[in-house]
């Protein structure tokens, strides 16, 4: 790719394609988006918004729905661990 | 949190191809129109990032139409709660807005169904239209081995354009049988349009595993999707892979609707031909009133646009199109029917409310969504019960409950600002003394 973004994951840079969503940049990473109730490891279902299994923290403000929301650079993304 | 209030002639709610057809005629006509949606970008579903309106594509000429119309935007918007009539509370990433309108077209369109069985909750189990659309946001799916499963002709949509981009498809399962596939393909027979549709894909699809009267009874993996094992007619299969897209069909995005007091009849918004809903000034159109598809939403975004603009003539063609696409909805409504070997996927232990972890086994023992709701927090997480709700309404037989808002979930200082809005609205209609 000519031109990406650069965030960062838990404190890891993670390069992305241009115009990628949050929860791509969770997928490149290899880290799963949030902990369920018991413990279970939990990543996009729908893809548009509904299901909340995306959420993150992205620059200090939490329940954020990665797959609505574009990367930016250096754009702070932190799960719930 | 103090709301900025932006006012519309005809307000549009859903910006998929339904609801930016309704605003391109009634912009057209000289209406102020106002269109919403909660993505980052307009295109809904389908038209997943096509909304750049320098394309050829069909999404893309809409798309153009739509920014010459002049219509008012407004990306990344979620409608939350109606205080009152002409008036709808959204909030966006930092702001609060009140959306004033004369009148309002629905196009809040429709999501997958989703059906619990072991493993579904694993990462990489997703919807088949919910990788398509990560896919679409730049998912690198090049090289990547991708299970399609479900029901619907979303399934094979989502084949070819993930076939397109690279994936690797080892199988196709549809629930539905042959029988009901065969009927449906020979009603497309006297369409042209659709019967080029289905020989692009029949090409698009071509050494793709196809396999009818087959469904996942289990996912697998550690932390991780990894396997997946399907059931097909005499046997069984475990396929290794990386994603699998598992959808079953569509359901009407109706809890707007149903919050506004619009009348509903078989979990459907009511509409008359010119897309009217029960309600004065309040128009519906695509998917909520019947899933349809693309020229459905198209046909009838069309029509509600037209005549929430008052047009009086408004052609003939378009109903012709109406009667033919609402033929093609009870076609697909027949044709991928759930059977009812998949209410015996999930087990004891299977996780059916995703957001509170709530399992097959605690939710059997209820008569109602209610009951259960309040028994074992199903249905009282984030998603409000729209991955649940349809799971357990086909499972268990439940019938939805009223909408209450928000409904849409959001945040604390907007809901605050319910009440500081009503004392507002007071004074203004009072004359502020």
């Amino acid at each position: 790719m000519l031109s990406g973004v650069t965030v960062n994951v838990n404190g890891a840079p993670v390069a992305v394609p241009q115009g990628a969503t949050v929860a791509v940049a969770m997928a490149i990473a290899g880290v799963p988006c949030r902990t369920s109730v018991n413990g279970e490891p939990r990543g996009p279902l729908c893809g548009m918004g509904i299901c909340f299994e995306c959420r993150v923290t992205i620059n200090g403000i939490p329940h954020c729905r990665s797959c609505q929301t574009e990367c930016a650079p250096e754009m702070k993304i932190s799960t719930d661990e | 949190m103090a709301a900025t209030a932006q006012s519309f002639d005809i307000l549009v709610i859903g910006g998929g191809p339904a609801g930016m057809a309704a605003a391109v005629c009634a912009a057209e006509c000289g209406a102020r129109v106002g269109i919403v949606d909660d993505n980052p970008k307009l295109g809904g579903q389908i038209w997943r990032g096509e909304s750049d309106h320098q394309g050829k594509s069909e999404a893309a000429q809409w798309a153009a139409r739509l920014h010459r119309s002049r219509a008012t935007k407004l990306c990344g918007i979620r409608v939350f709660h109606q205080p009152q009539a002409g008036i709808l509370l959204a909030e966006g990433n930092d702001d609060l807005i009140e959306l004033r309108y004369e009148k309002l077209i629905l196009a809040t369109g429709a999501r997958e169904r989703f059906l619990p069985f072991p493993g579904w909750t694993l990462p990489n189990v997703m919807g088949a239209g919910g990788l398509q659309a990560m896919v679409k946001s730049g998912l690198p799916i090049r090289g990547k081995r991708v299970v399609i499963a479900g029901t619907g002709p979303l399934l094979l949509a989502v084949a070819a354009y993930l076939r397109k981009h690279g994936a690797q498809i080892p199988m196709i399962c549809e629930q539905a049988s042959w029988g009901s596939l065969t009927a449906f393909a020979l009603s497309l027979a006297g369409q042209p349009r659709k019967v080029l549709q289905a020989l692009r894909l029949k090409r698009d699809l071509a050494g793709i595993p196809f396999i009818p009267k087959s469904w996942p009874v289990a996912a697998h993996g550690q932390g991780t999707l990894d396997k997946v094992t399907i059931a097909l007619p005499g046997r069984t299969e475990t396929i290794p892979c990386d994603y699998l897209a598992c959808g079953f069909h569509l359901v009407p995005n109706i809890e707007l609707p149903m919050l506004l007091g619009c009348q509903i009849r078989n979990g459907l918004v009511m509409v008359d031909e010119l897309q009217r809903t029960s309600l004065p000034d309040i128009f519906c159109a695509g998917e909520p009133t019947g899933i349809g598809g693309l020229e459905l939403a198209l046909v009838q975004g069309q029509i509600a646009g037209l005549a929430a603009a008052n047009q009086t003539s408004i052609p003939q063609g378009l109903f012709r199109q109406q009667k033919k696409a609402r033929r093609f909805a009870r076609g697909l409504d027949r044709t991928f029917q759930l059977r009812p070997e998949l209410r015996t996927l999930p087990q004891p232990e299977t996780i059916v409310c995703r957001c509170e972890d709530v399992p097959f086994s605690r939710l059997r023992q209820h008569t109602s969504w209610r009951a259960a709701k309040l028994q074992s927090r199903c249905g009282m997480g984030p998603c409000q019960g729209r991955i649940c709700g349809p799971a357990t309404q086909f499972l268990l037989q439940w019938n939805p409950d009223s909408v209450r808002p928000p409904v849409f979930p959001a945040r604390v200082e907007s809901l605050a600002a319910i009440t500081d809005h009503s004392e507002l609205v007071g004074s203004v209609v009072t004359g502020g003394q």
